[in-house]
């Protein structure tokens, strides 16, 4: 019955005297005017001289004038194209395939442009490859249109034009004799570029390029080129797999490029009966730890022990493990599932060390994994730790005469990074590309100005055979030109790039023609043949020994992550990303140092929870070595292994950033030697850090039925009604369903002709990426309110992805125990289990769209009304913001406009500047203050489809119908459509024994259903 | 007697408007257009130009104009230019290829003038057809004596204008009171000085005022009066708020739909093409503007005096205009490449949370233009026909029938609904077509 499971969302909640935790419950509605704090001082009416008559005054007389100046309405001017583009018709959108490629993210995406401009990014669904955190894909079409973004080059800070600029470099370039030039770049993964590369290199002989990833995958790269002779990553399959053993891999993060979860969603949902076993061994809490089926907490240390025993186990080779007792049984039982799923098998560990790799790579090859491929192998990440560090090294030797950097920041991600500026001063000739003036670029004689890649050409290698090419789709904004443009003109080379991609790009395509691959935005290739066999016999054994030899120092294992919001921080300037909530913290706007609760009890850290329901935490000092981080505010993170702290880069940034987005605490020197676990020291100082978190805002208080969890074995064995029980109301003595019509208080209409629209949301498919939220703010011009207001509980999301927390037991152990424990004893063992390692749901929740909704009935004005598609209609123009429909919806998903968030300095994002308002969707009314919002079901959307299909004369196909969410999510948790249409997938979904609806017994059938939550515990 | 003195004078001003006003409206009665129809001796004398004129707008007027280069040279003067050789004209109209190739240095002068555009060949016309033709053009220019002068756009003035009539009513109105203020001034102290009382001592008249106080039934009816009068005109006024139907801006070319749809017949969504597939109808791009205009630099001489007399426009200019905007010039009929956007001031303002598609309304509901525009084809000036308040938009969306005829995407739909009601037709709104959120989000 893990229906009766206790489920939680925040640790206040299991405080059962907690007097705050009541005082929120109580005022769940209260939602006060905004108060003194809120409104700027001088505003504030204590020491105003206006009294309460001028205010009067004022009213009256603005009113007036408001209404006068109403009557005549303004002129409107209309500029049409002189020479209209054959293929643009305003108001129609257009599609372009190209790909993202940041250094980072890697993704071939589809461009929404309206009227020649960029709105929305979404999946392309040709394209196999993705390496890349969807929220921040999704998010990208944001940062073309950035306010700070470099509009021309720079020579020592003035702006010049491109010929002084290239003319300078080139001169600079040109006398710079026997010293080297370093060309420290991203990783581009693109062959045309690395073919100019070589070009340059001919006319510079003492030219290098040096690949600097700022978030390295050396080790991998190395264990790879050890054991296959070629520096590149494994690619993995995670749909073929039937067990997954990660040892502190985030393989639905960013490990490894990332990019996985669509697949891994694929097996670890049931068909048949079976679903894959997920064993997680980790010491942050990551999101893909919230969907292993079982985790364990391990500290780095402790994960190289388990990673030898499951080589040693696997392989049968005989190295002394050093296993800590405790994890014994669970190892067993992974090697068990490892044994028995075989070759659909798999190990992966995020251990950034060239031996721990190696071992991984080595436990997959004894299974014959068919989940992990060698052959067709990832080539986003080319960066190599002891080149850059060479580097520097050099820079300081006075060896270099010039550096060219294109797409890093290394002032700002260097671990040693005062060591790369002293050098920096050393070196005669600077040059930095970049789309900001970042902290490297603020140091640079030149700074190139780059075009964001929607400006841009490009051809990027995703994998050994999946290509993909970019393609501008918008003309340049600003002054700007790609750093392949200038190092054709540096090399004599007077072709545009694009000519150069389009030459060379015979020379891989293997056939595919240049408008088909520019078209598709993809192709596969086949295979060359590169790499060779590895040079130096690796053995396996020595490294196992070698990485137990690797032993801790300081008091506690950190082990540093990137967030599926900021990833390495190159998108700290974009509001959607800041105002993005962390899928497991559920925090905004920040970085923090997570601890467990019994460490933080024992170095008397906590977090407090402020009487509206905000988050405070104390302060720490981090010290590694003589590195000290200072100021880094504490979250006490169920979950996390005691004697772990976990903390996110990409953070702090400083330069190049508005000073709201100038959030957190950087991160990177703490990354020393691109390692990402680090022994260090923290100490408590003194001050209270806020967080804007989602965390315990909106409680469910207590409400039951929000999540339906079951076993795989209850699944498959049991009846339906055990593990989904349907809600049973009684009348007149008889029990009967809660969506039969005997209990309705309400007259039922006919919904059977014409489309229906249901989305089914699978609770095993979801893996809180939070891909959905950013694609329906792009669609629906979701405003971002910023971190004060997060705070306020204002925060403008119409989807969130809520998180919940639950001790590993059922209730009914609960029961026994109750029984034979003590009163005391039971209720501290459910607090310290549940802090220990919870289990973890996600669930994405927007409106429900009820067919009975009670928002609807409490509307005095009749803002809101219900179509017979299914949509419950907010009508922004007739609301007048009582918020009573707010107040009286069950699941808290409808959001005030407390203020105007577009055209007013005091909310200073996109909204507010002709750049950024570039991205908002023509088609969605932008909303004012005073009026409630909410999720509309994407009726632009699904009404295009409809007008479509007319036009066409024919039927609407089931694939037409999606929201912003549903085509935004690739791991196929959110599936939407017509359910009258009997062919459909969602009607499918809608006849699943698992669905369940959220709050189901109270009768106001939502057009949301959910399909339970199977684990394979 | 001062005041007395006055008179006179003002009855002297008075006259002498009158006199004024008189003669003017003489004078404008007399400008009349004057015919003129010179005769000269034409340099064709055995050609007819009646079936000329025939044979040159059906064969020749898509490439050249009589008095003006289009993409040919301008012909009048044809015969001169070549010194009456006929047979040297006869012989390129036939085929100018031919006579280009044979090497004659006039027909490669004129084949390179025209940057090597080849004539295209008539060999069907015999040389009586092109004596007629040649006659055509050689006739003299018709010379259109524009209204005013100096044709600037003055307005014109027919008859007496409105406002000097009311000015001087309202001139005479004050003169009657002034005069009848005198008169009882005059008559008041007549009265005094004869001793004639007017009123008797102590009994003096109630004031109207008071007896319409006191009648309490008075009061009622008038303040009902008042309170229902306001309520009419107070709710009016409101309602008309931001309705701006009738709207008629200037626009910065002037363009006549009465023209280009009414008489040409122009189908409207050759240039509003986007309207069959988009939310826009979309102002026409400049350059669809010169699929036709390419051609047409001058309206017809009818049409231009139709546009001076009647809007006082210079049709001519406006195509000027049109070529300074998309940046063509006439004399090489090239685009030089210089262009400036034309800002259009727009007449059709729906507010921003009200979705409006017009290929919904165009391609699928099959409803006409002028249903919601009104009669275009007899605009002059573009005016705003319809409210579009959303009274408008929903009384027709309850009225009108959706097509469901030979469209596919309506057959199960209506298989279903008429099964169940028994109805073969139904409208828009029974689909839902008055849902709120249909048309706001």
């Amino acid at each position: 019955m893990s229906l009766d499971k206790k489920y939680w969302r925040n640790p206040e909640e299991l405080n059962a005297d907690s007097s705050v935790l009541e005082a929120i419950q109580k005022n769940e509605f209260v939602e006060d005017l905004p108060s003194k704090s809120q409104i700027r001082e001088e505003e504030s009416s204590d020491d105003s001289s206006t009294s309460r008559r001028d205010f009067l005054k004022y009213v009256g007389f603005s009113t007036a004038a408001a209404t006068i100046a109403a009557c005549e309405g303004p002129v409107v001017k209309s500029i049409p194209y002189v020479f209209q583009p054959e293929r643009i018709v305003p108001g129609v959108a257009e599609y372009y395939a190209t790909t993202m490629a940041d250094g980072f993210d890697f993704s071939s995406v589809l461009v929404k442009a309206r009227e020649g401009r960029p709105i929305k990014i979404e999946w392309n669904d040709k394209a196999t490859a993705k390496a890349a955190g969807g929220a921040r894909v999704h998010a990208s079409v944001l940062s073309l249109y950035d306010t700070k973004r470099l509009q021309n080059p720079l020579v020592d800070g003035a702006d010049v034009t491109w010929k002084t600029f290239n003319k300078s470099v080139q001169n600079d370039l040109d006398t710079v004799g026997d010293k080297q030039i370093v060309l420290l770049t991203q990783t581009f993964a693109s062959p045309s570029t690395s073919k100019l590369v070589e070009d340059f290199k001919v006319k510079y002989p003492t030219a290098k390029h040096v690949v600097y990833d700022a978030i390295s995958e050396h080790a991998t790269l190395e264990a790879f080129n050890a054991k296959y002779g070629v520096r590149a990553l494994p690619n993995y399959n995670f749909a073929k797999a039937k067990t997954i053993v990660s040892i502190g891999a985030d393989i639905l993060g960013d490990w490894q490029g990332g990019g996985f979860d669509a697949d891994y969603a694929k097996s670890h949902t049931p068909t048949n009966g079976e679903m894959s076993k997920h064993y997680q061994f980790e010491a942050n809490l990551t999101s893909t730890g919230g969907n292993a089926d079982v985790r364990v907490l391990a500290s780095p240390s402790a994960q190289k022990s388990i990673l030898v025993e499951i080589y040693k186990q696997i392989t049968g080779d005989s190295v002394s493990s050093k296993l800590p007792s405790e994890y014994q049984k669970k190892v067993a039982d992974a090697v068990n599932h490892l044994k028995k799923g075989r070759s659909n098998s798999v190990v992966v560990t995020g251990l950034q060390d060239k031996a721990a790799q190696f071992l991984a790579l080595q436990i997959n090859e004894a299974l014959n994994s068919s989940v992990i491929d060698v052959v067709n192998y990832r080539l986003i990440r080319q960066g190599s730790d002891a080149d850059v560090m060479s580097v520097v090294k050099d820079m300081n030797a006075g060896k270099v005469g010039a550096v060219i950097m294109c797409g890093v920041d290394p002032a700002y991600t260097l671990p040693n990074a005062e060591s790369f500026l002293a050098g920096l001063k050393k070196v005669k000739t600077t040059v930095s590309f970049a789309l900001k003036k970042n902290k490297t670029a603020a140091l640079c004689k030149y700074v190139g100005a780059l075009p964001h890649y929607l400006e841009s050409w490009g051809d990027i290698q995703f994998t050994r055979s999946e290509f993909g090419l970019m393609q501008p789709t918008i003309q340049k904004l600003f002054n700007t030109k790609q750093f392949q443009d200038c190092l054709l003109t540096w090399s004599g080379n007077d072709t545009s790039y694009y000519d150069y991609l389009k030459n060379n790009f015979s020379s891989y395509s293997n056939g595919v023609s240049w408008n088909t691959a520019l078209h598709d935005g993809v192709f596969t290739s086949s295979m060359e043949e590169v790499g060779s066999e590895p040079s130096t016999n690796t053995s396996a054994s020595q490294m196992a020994s070698q990485l137990l030899k690797s032993s801790s120092k300081g008091s506690f294992e950190l082990t540093l992550y990137s967030k599926i919001a900021m990833g390495d921080g190159k998108g700290a300037n974009n509001p959607w990303l800041q105002e993005f909530p962390d899928p497991i913290t559920r925090n905004t706007w920040d970085n923090y140092l997570t601890i467990s609760k019994k460490d933080a009890d024992e170095l008397d850290l906590e977090n407090r929870i402020t009487s509206n329901g905000a988050i405070d935490g104390d302060i720490v000092d981090i010290k590694l070595g003589n590195t000290i981080v200072s100021n880094v505010p504490i979250m006490v993170q169920p979950g996390q292994a005691p004697g772990t702290l976990g903390l996110a880069l990409g953070y702090g940034q400083v330069e190049g950033l508005q000073e709201e987005m100038k959030v957190g605490v950087n991160a990177y020197p703490l990354y020393n030697n691109f390692i990402t676990t680090q022994s260090v020291e923290i100490s408590k100082v003194d001050g209270n850090h806020e967080f804007a978190s989602l965390q315990l805002q909106n409680t469910m208080a207590g409400r039951k039925d929000i999540i339906v969890e079951t076993t795989l074995a209850d699944f498959v064995n049991k009846d339906k009604e055990e593990w989904n029980p349907t809600p049973m109301f009684s009348k007149d003595h008889i029990e009967y369903p809660f969506d039969s019509k005997e209990v309705n208080l309400w007259q039922q209409f006919d919904r059977s002709i014409g489309h229906h629209f249901n989305l089914s949301i699978d609770l095993n498919s979801c893996t809180g990426c939070g891909a959905c939220i950013i694609a329906c703010h792009s669609e629906n011009n979701v405003p971002v309110v910023g971190k004060a207001e997060v705070r306020n509980n204002r925060n403008m999301h119409w989807l969130r992805i809520d998180r919940y927390y639950s001790a590993g037991d059922t209730f009914k152990e609960e029961q026994e125990r109750y029984e034979t424990d003590g009163a005391l004893d039971h209720h501290r063992n459910v607090e310290v289990e549940s802090f220990d390692n919870p289990q973890v749901a996600f669930q994405p929740v927007m409106c429900q769209h009820c067919n009975h909704a009670p928002c609807e009935t409490v509307c005095p004005v009749g803002a809101i009304g219900h179509g017979r598609q299914g949509q419950n209609q907010m009508t922004y123009n007739r609301c007048i913001g009582t918020r009573y429909c707010g107040n009286n919806c069950p699941y808290k998903v409808r959001r005030f406009n407390w203020f105007k968030y577009n055209r007013n300095d005091e909310f200073d994002y996109h909204m507010n500047n002709d750049l950024g308002r570039m991205v908002l969707n023509p088609d969605v009314t932008v909303r004012s203050r005073g009026v409630m919002e909410k999720c509309s079901f994407c009726m632009q959307m699904t009404q295009k489809s409809i007008l479509d299909a007319k036009r066409d004369g024919r039927p609407v196909k089931d694939s037409e119908f999606q929201t912003a969410c549903s085509n935004a999510c690739d791991s196929g948790a959110l599936v939407f459509g017509d359910v009258n249409d009997k062919s459909s997938e969602v009607y499918k979904k809608l006849q699943d024994d698992r669905k369940f609806y959220l709050l189901g017994y109270l009768g106001v059938k939502p057009n949301v259903f959910y399909q339970t939550k199977v684990t394979n515990s | 007697m001062r005041k007395v003195i006055l008179r006179p004078y003002l009855l002297a001003i008075t006259l002498f408007l009158f006199t004024t006003v008189y003669s003017y409206a003489q004078e404008t009665a007399e400008a009349q257009p004057a015919e003129s129809a010179a005769v000269v001796d034409s340099p064709v004398p055995n050609g007819n130009a009646e079936n000329g004129e025939k044979l040159f707008k059906s064969l020749c007027a898509a490439c050249h104009k009589p008095y003006s280069r289009a993409v040919g040279p301008a012909l009048h003067g044809v015969v001169d230019k070549y010194d009456g050789d006929f047979e040297w004209l006869y012989a390129w109209i036939k085929n100018s290829a031919e006579l280009i190739k044979s090497g004659d240095a006039r027909a490669n002068a004129i084949y390179n003038e025209y940057n090597q555009v080849a004539m295209n060949a008539f060999p069907q016309l015999s040389n009586q057809d092109m004596d007629d033709i040649l006659a055509y053009v050689e006739l003299p220019a018709p010379v259109i004596e524009a209204p005013v002068p100096d044709g600037k756009d003055v307005p014109v003035q027919t008859g007496i204008p409105t406002d000097l009539i009311l000015g001087i009513l309202s001139f005479v109105l004050l003169l009657l009171a002034v005069i009848l203020y005198l008169v009882n001034k005059t008559l008041n102290r007549f009265a005094e000085v004869n001793g004639v009382k007017l009123y008797e001592d102590g009994a003096e008249r109630k004031p109207l005022w008071k007896a319409y106080v006191e009648n309490q039934f008075l009061l009622l009816v008038t303040v009902v009066v008042f309170l229902l009068g306001t309520a009419w005109f107070g709710y009016g006024y409101l309602m008309q708020v931001a309705v701006d139907q009738g709207y008629e801006p200037i626009q910065p070319i002037h363009y006549s739909h009465r023209i280009h749809a009414g008489d040409n017949k122009i189908e409207c969504k050759y240039c509003h093409a986007s309207a069959r597939v988009s939310k826009h109808s979309g102002i026409p791009s400049l350059n669809v503007c010169m699929n036709c205009h390419k051609q047409i630099s001058e309206v017809a001489p009818e049409t231009l005096a139709e546009g001076k007399e009647e809007y006082s426009i210079d049709y001519n200019k406006e195509i000027e205009k049109l070529y300074e905007a998309v940046g063509w010039d006439k004399n090489t009929q090239s685009f030089t490449g210089e262009n400036k956007p034309v800002k259009w001031v727009r007449i059709h303002n729906l507010p921003d949370h009200a979705y409006f598609n017009h290929s919904q309304h165009v391609s699928v509901g099959k409803i006409e233009c002028q249903t919601c525009h009104g009669p275009v084809e007899e605009m002059e000036y573009m005016y705003q026909n319809a409210p579009l308040t959303m009274g408008w938009c929903i009384n027709c969306h309850r009225e009108t029938n959706v097509q469901v005829k030979d469209n596919e995407y309506y057959t199960k739909i209506h298989e279903e609904l008429s099964k169940k009601y028994n109805i073969e037709e139904f409208t828009a709104a029974d689909m839902g077509g008055i849902e709120c959120g249909k048309c706001h989000y």
